[in-house]
């Protein structure tokens, strides 16, 4: 079980809390294997490999070129060492860049058609590839006295999309959600407009690497004016040894138009440590909105710090029409290593950014994670809430960017981050790097012990609580801020971490 | 990582062009900082801790001139009965100078006593600047202590009363200063020590500075009011059991000061603060770095920093507390804030926690933003005029810094300096 269980806590910690995060940090649900048989593209990365994934995904030429570029590039760069994370030196030609399942080399037509075992294992995920209403999990979703939920999900499963469902209902009110490797197919116009225009190419070491070697992920593009009628996600599974997944998801947001997208991973116990390195780039035009939530919990190795996930992730937004608003929401609990920084790009005037965070490390894991909020257009407000939880002997780091621009007149940034230790043998670490280039923006960053608002309690005492239940109340409004901008459909994890406070943080 | 070819080659035409002194007690010491810096580099604008200051008008062998004047040398503290020790251009004058005696103090030159065999001063020298190597390198205060001849050596074995004040005249429009001060307390000594002036052109000045259990050192610093002047300083501070450290620095204009403070706690319970107000117009970068280490229990550090910039200027602050395991209790703060007059000027902020202890408290704070209007107008129907009231309200904004400064005496001098300032320029 958990290494937090037999150390001392210091007393102002909320022993809720240590439960919660013992919970979150003890066994791995979703350690199990899939027995499947699948095909390998041979070990290593070269142009070889580039022009084999392309060739399996159908790519046009255009696109092959595309990623070659990008290796060249990629062979010419040095593997960042900036983070606050050590890990032993990857081995970048002892992978596998490509694994698919031996019955999704003939595409199946539908998701009646998939192999069941694929879809058994989404199954037990609580992610049923089925057109149905809801979703597994979210409790009292039953019964809602409103139209019931639903939720389209395109399922990436090693190399490739299993499959996506509600397609066809997305598509009458213009809304397209696939794979990315059929739309490079259907709509290599929107595609080649928007693919690398957010995270170009040359952007850091793992961008560089996906662009060569991206095999899968999501494409969603949202017409001008259109509400999408339900939540889009997608669901990532590493589940062969020895296998990187390198995904992209690309989603354009037009004139006025609105979606939330969800993202779900996890991967099964495996000794060695495998690498998953995304891109995410996210467009908004004119007063678009975008909420993406993420609640990733990749297999974070054993309690001696063995195996697990390598999560080197870029994801950006870029709110180009003026008025757009785009909103990160991240819970992070999985991964041995975290790399990650969903980033805004405040380009539009009047636009708005938001990241709500929570990471939690336990044992060996370690998280190095924030967001960069890059304010170039007028009035733009952004607003950073991040909390950081370490146990055992982990290293949990917030690092983040808040640029003004010359130009980004009146613009309003808020940060806060908390950071909580459980134990003696961990780490809590806050990196921000904070540029105000013009005197009529405002800047604030905090990080400070949250402490029982004395205001608030006697708010509620007020009221006839007694002190006890006060207190109780306002101290789980810790996680709340983040937790609120969850999905319904994160409900069960949300649940798991309601417990969490932050009473008793380091700063 | 092997360091780049341009900076070797940077580095080597640099130190080529200086001497090492090769003898004496020190010499050992220069040696080993010649061999840090050759192995460092000097820094470049592509360093991860030079990411908002240009090291180039620093590391050059080439001094950029700055007109010396006559005002800018008047002492800011000759008001307050100091034992003064006046450097000019870099070269103690004796004439200036009281004369260096006083009771439970010994106070020495280094350009007197170099030559010497042995000297209390070589435990210190460049030692407390090699632990301040890590975790990042500090390439200007190893070149300093390998080839700077000249500094205080000062003993305090008891309790100082009269402040030790160091003034920097600066005569020639092109000199490069390097000045180098050891200090050390013994158990529960005290003593005040004071700098001011531009120095030089250029300087490069490390204080090295050992208090033992029980001592206090005050430390406050005015810098030179000459706007073409380039500064890199470093304080390094061993704090031992129950002692305590206080560093104020007001800095007005310079075209170019990097501030570095090194502070290690040590002893349990003891106390540092490093405070710093800077008003900068036009061609003015400034830049504090701040780093401090607990490593024992109870140990309180506060950083406070306030910036007031306008017309272009720049203001820095990285700052970093370091909570090593076992440091349990500790107390940390740090602020930066800074007030920009206009809309070119321009503050960048890293302001870092690295805690690996869980009994402590931690707390950090950074804003940026332009004068309060509404107070502007508040103070306006009160019938004070918009340039007195924006005055006001600066002074305000420094406050917090200038409280760091416990003898009031000195807080005043501070104050006076600082309106003069604001009435010269608003």
């Amino acid at each position: 079980m958990s290494a937090i269980k037999d150390i001392d806590v210091k007393e102002g910690v909320d022993q809720e809390t240590v439960d919660a995060v013992r919970e979150v940090g003890g066994e791995y649900k979703y350690g199990w294997n899939t027995e499947i048989e699948m095909e390998y593209a041979p070990k290593g990365v070269n142009t070889d490999i580039v022009r084999l994934i392309s060739d399996k995904n159908e790519e046009p030429e255009w696109m092959t070129e595309w990623r070659l570029a990008a290796f060249s590039r990629w062979e010419n760069m040095q593997e960042p060492n900036w983070a606050m994370v050590s890990y032993p030196k990857i081995d970048f030609q002892d992978q596998y860049y490509y694994a698919r399942p031996v019955s999704m080399i003939e595409k199946p037509k539908s998701i009646h058609d998939v192999d069941p075992k694929l879809l058994a294992t989404y199954d037990k995920l609580g992610i049923p590839l089925k057109e149905q209403m809801i979703l597994a999990g979210v409790e009292g979703a039953e019964d809602a006295p409103t139209t019931p939920r639903k939720v389209a999900v395109d399922a990436v499963f090693d190399s490739v999309s299993v499959g996506t469902t509600f397609k066809d209902e997305l598509k009458k009110v213009g809304v397209i959600f696939c794979s990315i490797s059929e739309a490079i197919r259907e709509y290599p116009e929107l595609v080649k407009k928007y693919l690398g225009s957010v995270v170009p190419v040359s952007d850091n070491y793992y961008a560089t690497l996906n662009s060569a070697v991206f095999s899968d992920g999501s494409f969603v593009y949202i017409p001008p004016g259109v509400r999408c009628p339900m939540e889009l996600s997608t669901y990532f599974r590493i589940n062969a040894e020895n296998t990187g997944q390198f995904e992209r998801t690309l989603i354009i947001a037009d004139k006025g138009s609105y979606v939330s997208y969800l993202e779900g991973c996890t991967a099964p116990k495996r000794d060695v440590a495998q690498l998953h390195a995304a891109v995410v780039e996210i467009v908004l035009e004119e007063d678009a909105e975008v909420k993406y939530s993420t609640v990733q919990n990749w297999f974070p190795g054993d309690e001696d710090g063995n195996g697990g996930i390598y999560n080197f992730v870029t994801k950006r937004a870029d709110c180009r029409g003026d008025r757009s608003k785009v909103m990160w929401t991240q819970v992070e609990t999985g991964s041995a290593v975290t790399w990650k920084y969903p980033s805004c790009i405040l380009r539009g005037d009047d636009t708005q950014g938001e990241f709500y965070s929570i990471a939690i490390a336990n044992n060996h894991q370690q998280a190095d994670t924030g967001t960069k909020m890059v304010h170039l257009g007028k009035n733009t407000k952004s607003r950073i809430v991040s909390k950081g939880i370490s146990a055992g002997v982990a290293q949990n780091t917030y690092r983040g960017l808040v640029s003004m621009h010359p130009k980004a007149k009146s613009s309003r940034n808020y940060t806060q981050c908390d950071s909580l230790l459980i134990g003696d043998k961990c780490g809590a670490h806050t990196v921000p790097y904070i540029e105000v280039k013009n005197n009529s923006s405002r800047v604030e960053h905090e990080a400070t012990t949250s402490k029982v608002d004395d205001e608030q309690l006697f708010y509620c005492r007020q009221r006839g609580m007694d002190e006890e239940e006060a207190v109780a109340l306002v101290v789980n409004g810790f996680c709340k801020d983040v937790l609120q901008a969850l999905p319904m459909e994160f409900a069960m994890e949300a649940q798991q971490l309601v417990a969490i406070s932050l009473e008793g943080s380091v700063g | 990582m092997a360091l780049a070819q341009t900076k070797v080659t940077a580095t080597q035409a640099r130190l080529d062009a200086m001497s090492l002194p090769k003898i004496g007690w020190s010499s050992g010491a220069r040696a080993d900082a010649q061999t840090r810096v050759a192995a460092m580099g000097l820094p470049v604008r592509r360093d991860e801790y030079w990411k908002y200051t240009r090291p180039d008008e620093l590391t050059s062998p080439n001094v950029k001139s700055a007109k010396a004047s006559v005002q800018d040398n008047a002492s800011i503290f000759g008001s307050l009965g100091c034992l003064s020790i006046v450097f000019e251009d870099g070269v103690f004058n004796a004439e200036k100078s009281d004369k260096l005696e006083g009771t439970d103090i010994s106070l020495e030159l280094l350009s007197e006593v170099n030559d010497l065999d042995i000297h209390w001063a070589l435990s210190l020298y460049g030692a407390l600047e090699t632990k301040g190597q890590t975790p990042v390198d500090r390439p200007l205060a190893a070149l300093n202590t390998a080839y700077a001849r000249e500094g205080l050596l000062m003993h305090v074995k008891g309790t100082v009363a009269k402040p030790i004040s160091l003034v920097y005249l600066q005569n020639s429009d092109n000199d490069d200063v390097m000045l180098h001060h050891v200090i050390k307390l013994d158990k529960g000594a005290s003593a005040t020590i004071l700098e001011s002036g531009p120095a030089g052109a250029r300087c490069n000045i490390v204080m090295e500075t050992e208090i033992e259990d029980g001592a206090s050192l005050n430390h406050v610093r005015a810098q030179g009011r000459n706007h073409e002047r380039r500064a890199a300083t470093h304080l390094f501070a061993r704090l031992n059991q129950e002692s305590q450290f206080k560093s104020f620095t007001l800095t007005m204009n310079g075209a170019l000061t990097r501030n570095e403070a090194f502070v290690e706690i040590c002893g349990d319970d003891s106390v540092a603060h490093i405070a710093g107000a800077s008003v900068g117009n036009g061609e003015f970068h400034h830049d504090d770095t701040v780093f401090i280490k607990h490593d024992a229990l109870r140990g309180e550090s506060r950083q406070v920093f306030k910036k007031v910039l306008r017309n272009g200027a720049t203001g820095v602050f990285q700052g970093k507390i370091l909570v090593k395991p076992g440091a349990q209790k500790t107390d940390g703060y740090q602020i930066s804030q800074s007030l920009l007059l206009d809309d070119d000027s321009q503050f960048l902020a890293k302001p870092e926690l690295e805690i690996y202890a869980d009994d402590v408290v931690c707390s950090h704070g950074s804003t940026s933003g332009a004068i309060d209007e509404e107070a502007i107008f508040y103070l306006n129907t009160r019938g004070i005029p918009k340039l007195e009231a924006t005055n006001l309200l600066t002074l305000a904004f420094l406050a917090e810094a200038l409280s760091e400064v416990e003898d009031e005496d000195i807080a005043e001098v501070m104050e006076r300096r600082l309106e003069d300032w604001l009435t010269r320029r608003l």
